[in-house]
């Protein structure tokens, strides 16, 4: 399993100012549109790639930035500021990009993949759910039905985001025709391998910039082009852990935004009254509470699953309590971003309520419901009701 | 060690879809159906009949994965 070593903080400082120059001038301007229309943020995903974002994650031997997932969260977190449609496409992108980088580089095919990620900065999407699976990512009806040197595949997918807007597709399905359902591997194939025939359109409460449609996709490929490890593997090492960190990250972004309203929602009660401090003041500093616990939620985590990698012990990640902990990030972020939103409704009042206002919070409170949805509490904390009996202090 | 004990336990507590008898030692139980309520069970089971306690270290999807790694597991934690 490989792992990326962090670049120079100088440098990643600087980055960092310029995905906040690129929030500002770009993102958070069609951030309204994009939710409006439940339409695919070009403009965004087209400044991201300007910096050569799409592949941040990728090792600078192979021409990418090579930063580590905790500068991955911290752009994720930055991003979801302006516009969490965005912040999710990078985000998710990102979840493929590692399971490439971790595991795949053995095979010649995924290294040139990695090294086309970083001069055409393409943009991964995956399909890892089936109808008729109801969500369990570790199960597949459909299968690789290989011939030669190639195989074909055909899978229906309830959710692809932003599929019909990727430049390549990570596939989960069965080995072979005659593999148990839980045999599974991955498959990236380019955009000129597969077609997408639309089954489920997106139009959704919030996230509508992800573009989410559902499809069934048609595909056939090179065998070299299945992932040599089973998908198993790559969700409780990868997929698993980094999906819920980078999510966790950009959630995270979309409340520091909300609270970033509140306080100068307040800010402005003070300037006009200064003697008497607003009511609203005691919201706020709530609210800022909330935010701080969520941060650190964020932080502890990203940080144990980054030692993991560091350490370098694959057997680590299928550890039940790594596991439960990584889904209580899930479950408490997602969480206290309804809340947060929620309390910085309170405190900017009406003026959060409309849709058309500085101090707007239609989109957040929207995006914000998303969070306890996609992959739902509720099948997580099934599965985590099971494994905290078996934890030990 | 034996892993007859195991497979009696696997038997009662592990609630496969397949039969035990057709698993061989390095099977993958997850492959036989194998979810992680049984696993539940099953931990506890063989904490009770091997008088052992699974620390934190060993609970993980490995360690149940095949008779074998439970048996090597149990090895470790009597020896």
């Amino acid at each position: 399993m490989q792992k990326n070593a962090s670049v120079q903080h100088t440098q990643f400082e600087e980055l960092l100012q310029k995905v906040h120059a690129v929030g500002k001038e770009t993102i958070a301007n069609h951030a309204s549109d994009v939710d409006e229309k439940a339409r695919f943020p070009q403009e965004s995903i087209e400044a991201l790639k300007s910096l050569n974002l799409m592949s941040a994650y990728v090792p600078v031997e192979y021409g990418g930035m090579g930063l580590d997932i905790e500068q991955v969260g911290k752009i994720c977190h930055i991003l979801g500021h302006y516009c969490g449609s965005t912040a999710m496409i990078f985000a998710m992108h990102k979840i493929q990009v590692a399971c490439v980088v971790h595991h795949c580089l053995t095979v010649e095919y995924f290294k040139n993949f990695a090294k086309r990620l970083v001069s055409e900065q393409l943009l991964i999407a995956s399909a890892t759910t089936e109808i008729g699976i109801g969500g369990d990512l570790l199960s597949s009806f459909c299968c690789v039905e290989a011939h030669d040197n190639e195989f074909d595949l055909t899978k229906k997918a309830p959710v692809i985001s932003y599929g019909e807007y990727a430049d390549a597709l990570l596939i989960t399905a069965r080995r072979s025709a005659d593999a148990a359902k839980s045999d599974q591997v991955g498959v990236l194939l380019n955009k000129d391998q597969y077609s997408l025939e639309p089954i489920s359109d997106w139009d959704t409460l919030g996230f509508r910039g992800t573009c989410s449609s559902g499809f069934v996709v048609t595909g056939k490929a090179d065998i070299e082009q299945i992932m040599p490890i089973p998908f198993t593997d790559a969700l409780s090492q990868t997929m698993h852990p980094y999906s819920h960190v980078v999510w966790a990250s950009l959630w995270s972004g979309i409340a520091a935004s909300a609270v970033g309203k509140a306080r100068s929602y307040v800010k402005n009660a003070v300037r006009k009254n200064p003697t008497a401090p607003p009511i609203s003041s005691i919201r706020l500093g709530e609210v800022d509470t909330a935010l701080t616990t969520m941060k650190n939620n964020v932080a502890a985590s990203t940080k144990e699953y980054a030692d993991l990698l560091n350490a370098n012990n694959p057997d680590a990640f299928s550890n039940f309590s790594f596991a439960t902990r990584i889904n209580n990030l899930k479950i408490s972020s997602s969480q206290l971003l309804i809340d947060i939103v929620g309390k910085s409704m309170m405190i900017c009042g009406i003026a959060s309520y409309r849709n058309q206002s500085e101090l707007s919070l239609a989109r957040h409170i929207r995006d914000a419901y998303g969070a306890s949805l996609m992959v739902n509490n509720d099948r997580i904390m099934m599965h985590n009701s099971t494994l905290v009996l078996m934890h030990k202090e | 060690m034996s892993t007859d004990k195991i497979r009696e336990i696997l038997t009662s507590h592990g609630r496969l879809t397949e039969s035990v008898d057709n698993l061989k030692d390095d099977s993958d139980l997850y492959q036989a159906g194998l979810t992680s309520l049984a696993t539940v069970g099953l931990m506890l089971a063989l904490e009770d009949e091997f008088d052992i306690e699974f620390p934190d270290s060993v609970l993980s999807r490995k360690t149940f994965g095949s008779i074998n790694s439970i048996a090597d597991t149990i090895e470790d934690l009597t020896d």
